[in-house]
């Protein structure tokens, strides 16, 4: 027998993977205007944002009215309490796609610093753990969720990279300064978003497993 | 730009398969309206000044504490209050924008369906007690299909249909109360009224006649007794809030269970009093 409720929690998940197909184009459109220097794909992720922030509101209703009108349990608890969470850091994703394009409009003002070297690989590496942190959610795909939580190292590794990278570059030439800080920050909220996919495979886990493995050094007796 | 398109996994066209649930819904078309209704048990009022419009099509559940005048309220709506001599009722109640006083009882009846809180089928047959209502209805055409037509409705056909000949005393509990829901169908009312109708049945049964509400509401306009508020929650469209005989609050139910806009509303619903 087919609960009715199991058409609502289909349509917020068909609202929450439609919020993380934005977020990801948003991510890889900032990013690329930066690569690219192509402030055209800048500007469209700021006149997309609205859409991102629109559809948080829509979740977030969606998940109230789920709540509140039915007495969800196990999965579906787990399910609906996860997609507000992930809802979040969607919206955080989208939040940095926003921050990395308006850096990118500062960064397109001066002549290129260096060729970008591992700037592409580092974003290439956060849209593979987005796009698999959302695969994980649908297909609720621990394995893979797995996968996105080993990576979130190595994004750490080209943050730091990047970062002694362009440090050598400011303290060479002080009028490299300013867009060189500004690739530090695009780096900065790349680790951001590899964070935000983190927390979304987290969630994957808890929806299958009902393991909370945010804090392993938490004691949770 | 290819490059753009082709790196983002997931689709980026709308999913289009599902409403967004905020396009603009149309006008709701009203089956019952209740207008100014006064009601008395010999010198003692029981509903005060009630005003409320039952949506065709809709499920609409009256929710309130014990002795707050819901059932009395359900009941005036098919004037099975009638039964009860001291009863009296002030103001209008509209089918259809006729007054339900105006007509026959037995038309206004069949036109609004009853089912009460214990299954209550008869001594016959399965099949009997289906076809009951058709025979003395003076039914013309296949009784046989009418009474697979409404066993399919109640969602009781494939676990009697092997069977339609024994005692419906046979049938448990909750396949008891869907073949009642089913013989109310039989008749196609409007309106069906359902008093409490899963008070008596273990939470599989009550699951099942819950979606079956929720299903039947293409089919008729429904109105539901509950006093379990997270049912009314489950399956109802609209949900009206009495308490001491006065109509507190009647919200889209979405809107009464996270905003009530009564603080008595609030105080109910979150278990604070009732």
């Amino acid at each position: 027998m087919e609960r009715h409720f199991e058409r609502d929690l289909n349509d917020l998940k068909e609202r929450l993977l439609w919020m993380g197909s934005l977020a990801e184009r948003a991510v890889h459109q900032a990013v690329h205007s930066v690569l690219d220097s192509d402030e055209q794909l800048a500007n469209r992720v700021l006149a997309e944002e609205d859409a991102i922030n629109e559809l948080q509101i829509e979740v977030d209703d969606r998940v109230v009215q789920l709540l509140a009108l039915h007495q969800l349990m196990a999965v579906d608890l787990r399910f609906v309490l996860a997609v507000s969470r992930i809802n979040n850091d969607l919206e955080r994703i989208g939040d940095q796609g926003v921050n990395i394009a308006q850096g990118s409009l500062r960064i397109l003002r001066h002549p290129r610093v260096k060729p970008y070297v591992d700037l592409p690989r580092m974003s290439e590496l956060v849209e593979e753990m987005v796009r698999n942190a959302l695969n994980a959610v649908v297909r609720r795909d621990v394995e893979l969720a797995q996968k996105v939580l080993a990576s979130d190292d190595q994004v750490d590794n080209f943050r730091d990279q990047i970062f002694r990278e362009l440090l050598t570059y400011m303290m060479g030439d002080s009028s490299v300064v300013f867009p060189a800080f500004e690739l530090i920050l695009v780096a900065k909220n790349l680790e951001r978003i590899g964070d935000h996919a983190t927390n979304i495979a987290e969630d994957v886990i808890y929806i299958v497993q009902g393991q909370d493995v945010r804090h392993p050094t938490v004691d949770r007796r | 730009m290819a490059s753009v398109r082709s790196a983002v996994s997931v689709k980026i066209t709308p999913p289009v398969s599902v409403p967004t649930g905020r396009e603009p819904q149309a006008p709701l078309l009203m089956r019952m309206t209740v207008s100014k209704v006064n009601f008395y048990y010999g010198p003692k009022q029981v509903l005060f000044d009630i005003n409320l419009n039952i949506a065709s099509n809709k499920v609409t559940s009256l929710i309130g504490p014990s002795g707050c005048g819901k059932s009395t309220l359900l009941r005036t709506l098919n004037r099975m209050h009638e039964t009860v001599r001291s009863a009296r009722l002030e103001g209008e109640i509209l089918i259809d924008g006729q007054n339900i006083l105006a007509q026959d009882v037995t038309a206004l009846r069949r036109r609004v369906g009853m089912v009460f809180q214990r299954p209550n089928p008869f001594p016959k047959s399965i099949f009997d007690n289906v076809a009951y209502g058709l025979r003395i209805n003076g039914v013309k055409g296949s009784i046989a299909d009418a009474v697979e037509k409404s066993l399919r409705h109640a969602a009781l056909w494939d676990e009697v249909k092997d069977q339609l000949h024994k005692s419906a005393y046979e049938l448990s509990g909750g396949q008891q109360q869907r073949l009642c829901i089913a013989r109310a169908l039989a008749v196609e009312p409007e309106v069906l009224l359902l008093d409490e109708p899963c008070s008596a049945l273990d939470p599989i049964s009550t699951a099942k006649i819950e979606e079956l509400l929720v299903q039947l509401k293409d089919l008729c306009t429904i109105v539901i007794v509950t006093h379990n508020m997270q049912q009314a929650a489950r399956v109802s469209d609209f949900t009206a809030f009495l308490l001491t005989g006065q109509l507190i609050e009647f919200s889209p139910t979405p809107q009464l269970f996270t905003t009530p806009s009564d603080a008595r509303t609030e105080a109910y619903i979150t278990g604070r009093f009732g």
